[in-house]
């Protein structure tokens, strides 16, 4: 009996250290083929060079190209999910009746439940389309449209986290701001989304990681030109479009071209790895403030 | 008495422009699901679920694709449930609080923020390459299985959390051990809230594209895998592959295997709710 015990405790513990295992995996498996990766380019070239062509004949390695192309594409879409997403969650907060809030929340949490593989389907059939009604110049495959539609898809990211958030404010702060006289728009900016703001400044925070590391959409509608550039209405590539890119096609193992998916992968994880984990220190010291 | 007559009309823009907000984001949903059934709807019928994919989009069909999803989706949650549930038992009932602890826990919300792709880089680096599995439907259900771990284990201390002490407390009382507690009360009380956790793990996955594309997924299988070694395709690989293609005939296509797709995701997301609000009520 107290062997079986025994043994189904030692089981259960080796499921929660495969999670461990997981970890030092991608970080081995980036670090691997990074660093043999390295060997043949410098990290200078890596870090400064603005040109990135790996699968053309006059190789440049500069991942300042697909950066960019992750930021612009990030930056449309955080311009997006931002203020709609926390003018949402105010106005779900503070002003819609009841009824009104718990239906809508579940409908825009559909959102964030749709394959982004339609996502891209839609940017590029038919958001594309729609902007170049508006500005014409505007080419298929361009940062802007990709970004928006991913800013969409973030919308409930932002407005739901803060809508929790804002609903874990104790109510006697609300209260007490209503019976000074203040406005529910004072109320909502003066008091609750200071006292919230921790919560509200992890839910950004994990929006930006995730539209970062967001791939179908940009690779279906942004394009596949790596450039180094801040122009929302030309083709970029992403360092995620990159990587989808040379893993359509077939990159012998052990080619510079296979290395350079794990160099762009390494690069991608420690943005998010960064800002996952400061969002994490900011909800842990959050959660102790309240409970 | 201006300033009160100000700030009223403040409280009340906002609150239209809180309203015009949420009704963009609903009718957005409501445009892309309108434009997508205009424009597949017409193309599903049964010759479009049991055909081949093919070069001529009138002809092109989505069996492959589908059976390679169910077969994907199959063996994920062989791997990930009993592991995924397994580690959420011991987090939760094992597991005291020490530096192991906390380091497994940062652990497990890291990895739920890594995104996608990178699971598909580890998966091509580790069961792909290394252990030789090659782009083989079992190199992508073990990749998928990885990649919604961490959703599994944390549904999984949630439900077990909402179990009420009480009901464990009987149970050592009448004399039942540890593992008797857990596998009699605790897991029983806590199963609708686990079930719903794996069903919306299973409902991010099935949309899954990304990783399933480094790992290997084919766009173009002429068959129904029939050993963990076949070669594989998948629905949203699918619907990828179509949209990458010029022909209108293809854009077709690709809309009317997007609502099957979105079906079984909605599918999905009902029967979890279902299961979310039956447990709630049981729990009160």
């Amino acid at each position: 009996m107290k062997i079986k015990e025994k043994l189904i405790e030692l089981i259960l513990k080796l499921c929660a250290f495969i999670t461990i295992l997981t970890t030092i995996g991608i970080i081995t498996v980036l670090l691997f083929e990074s660093i043999s990766f390295f060997r043949s380019v410098s990290i200078f070239e890596f870090l400064t060079d603005t040109e990135w062509t790996p699968l053309f004949s006059e190789k440049h390695f500069g991942i300042l190209a697909l950066v960019s192309g992750t930021f612009l594409t990030a930056a449309i879409a955080i311009a997006v999910a931002l203020p709609l997403g926390l003018t949402i969650a105010i106005y779900l907060n503070m002003y819609a009746p009841k009824s009104f809030r718990k239906t809508l929340k579940p409908i825009l949490e559909i959102l964030a439940a749709i394959p982004t593989v339609v996502y891209g389907f839609f940017a590029l059939s038919i958001v594309t389309p729609f902007l170049q009604n508006i500005y014409p110049d505007l080419e298929t495959f361009n940062s802007l449209s990709a970004g928006i539609v991913m800013g969409i898809m973030i919308i409930p990211f932002i407005s739901s986290l803060s809508e929790d958030a804002l609903f874990a404010v104790p109510k006697s702060l609300k209260l007490a701001a209503f019976g000074m006289g203040s406005t529910r728009f004072q109320t909502a900016f003066k008091v609750m989304v200071p006292a919230a703001s921790s919560g509200i400044i992890v839910s950004i925070i994990l929006a930006i990681s995730r539209a970062i590391g967001e791939t179908m959409i940009v690779a279906i509608a942004a394009g596949q030109q790596a450039q180094f550039t801040l122009d929302p209405t030309i083709p970029v590539q992403t360092i995620t479009s990159y990587i989808v890119q040379v893993s359509s096609g077939d990159a012998p193992q052990g080619s510079l071209e296979y290395k350079t998916i794990f160099a762009a992968g390494l690069t991608l994880f420690l943005f998010t790895f960064s800002l996952n984990t400061i969002s994490f220190w900011i909800k842990k010291k959050y959660q102790e403030k309240y409970e | 008495m201006n300033n009160i007559r100000k700030n009223k009309i403040k409280d009340q823009a906002f609150k239209a422009l809180g309203m015009l907000f949420t009704l963009f984001g609903v009718s957005v949903l409501v445009i892309l699901i309108y434009n997508i059934l205009r424009v597949g709807f017409t193309r599903i019928n049964w010759d479009f679920l049991t055909s081949l994919p093919s070069r001529k989009p009138e002809e092109a069909g989505i069996y492959t694709a589908i059976i390679g999803t169910l077969d994907l989706m199959l063996l994920t949650v062989i791997f990930a449930i009993p592991i995924g549930v397994g580690a959420g038992i011991y987090l939760e009932e094992y597991s005291k609080k020490s530096k192991l602890s906390s380091l497994l826990e940062i652990n497990i919300s890291n990895l739920a923020g890594v995104p996608s792709i990178i699971y598909g880089l580890l998966g091509l680096g580790v069961f792909v390459r290394y252990f030789n599995f090659g782009g083989s439907i079992l190199a992508g259900s073990l990749t998928l299985s990885l990649l919604i771990l961490p959703i599994i284990i944390v549904a999984t201390r949630e439900a077990i959390k909402a179990v009420p002490p009480s009901l464990k407390e009987a149970s050592f009382a009448l004399g039942a051990s540890k593992w008797q507690t857990i596998s009699d009360v605790v897991l029983p009380s806590s199963f609708g809230g686990i079930i719903t956790g794996i069903i919306l793990s299973l409902s991010r996955a099935i949309g899954e594209t990304a990783p399933l594309i480094v790992v290997g997924a084919m766009a173009y299988v002429p068959f129904v895998p029939h050993s963990l070694f076949d070669a594989f395709s998948v629905l949203p690989m699918q619907i990828f592959n179509w949209t990458t293609r010029p022909q209108q005939g293809f854009a077709v296509a690709a809309s009317a295997a997007i609502i099957i797709l979105l079906l079984i995701t909605f599918v999905m997301n009902g029967i979890a709710v279902y299961f979310r609000n039956k447990w709630q009520k049981k729990l009160k």
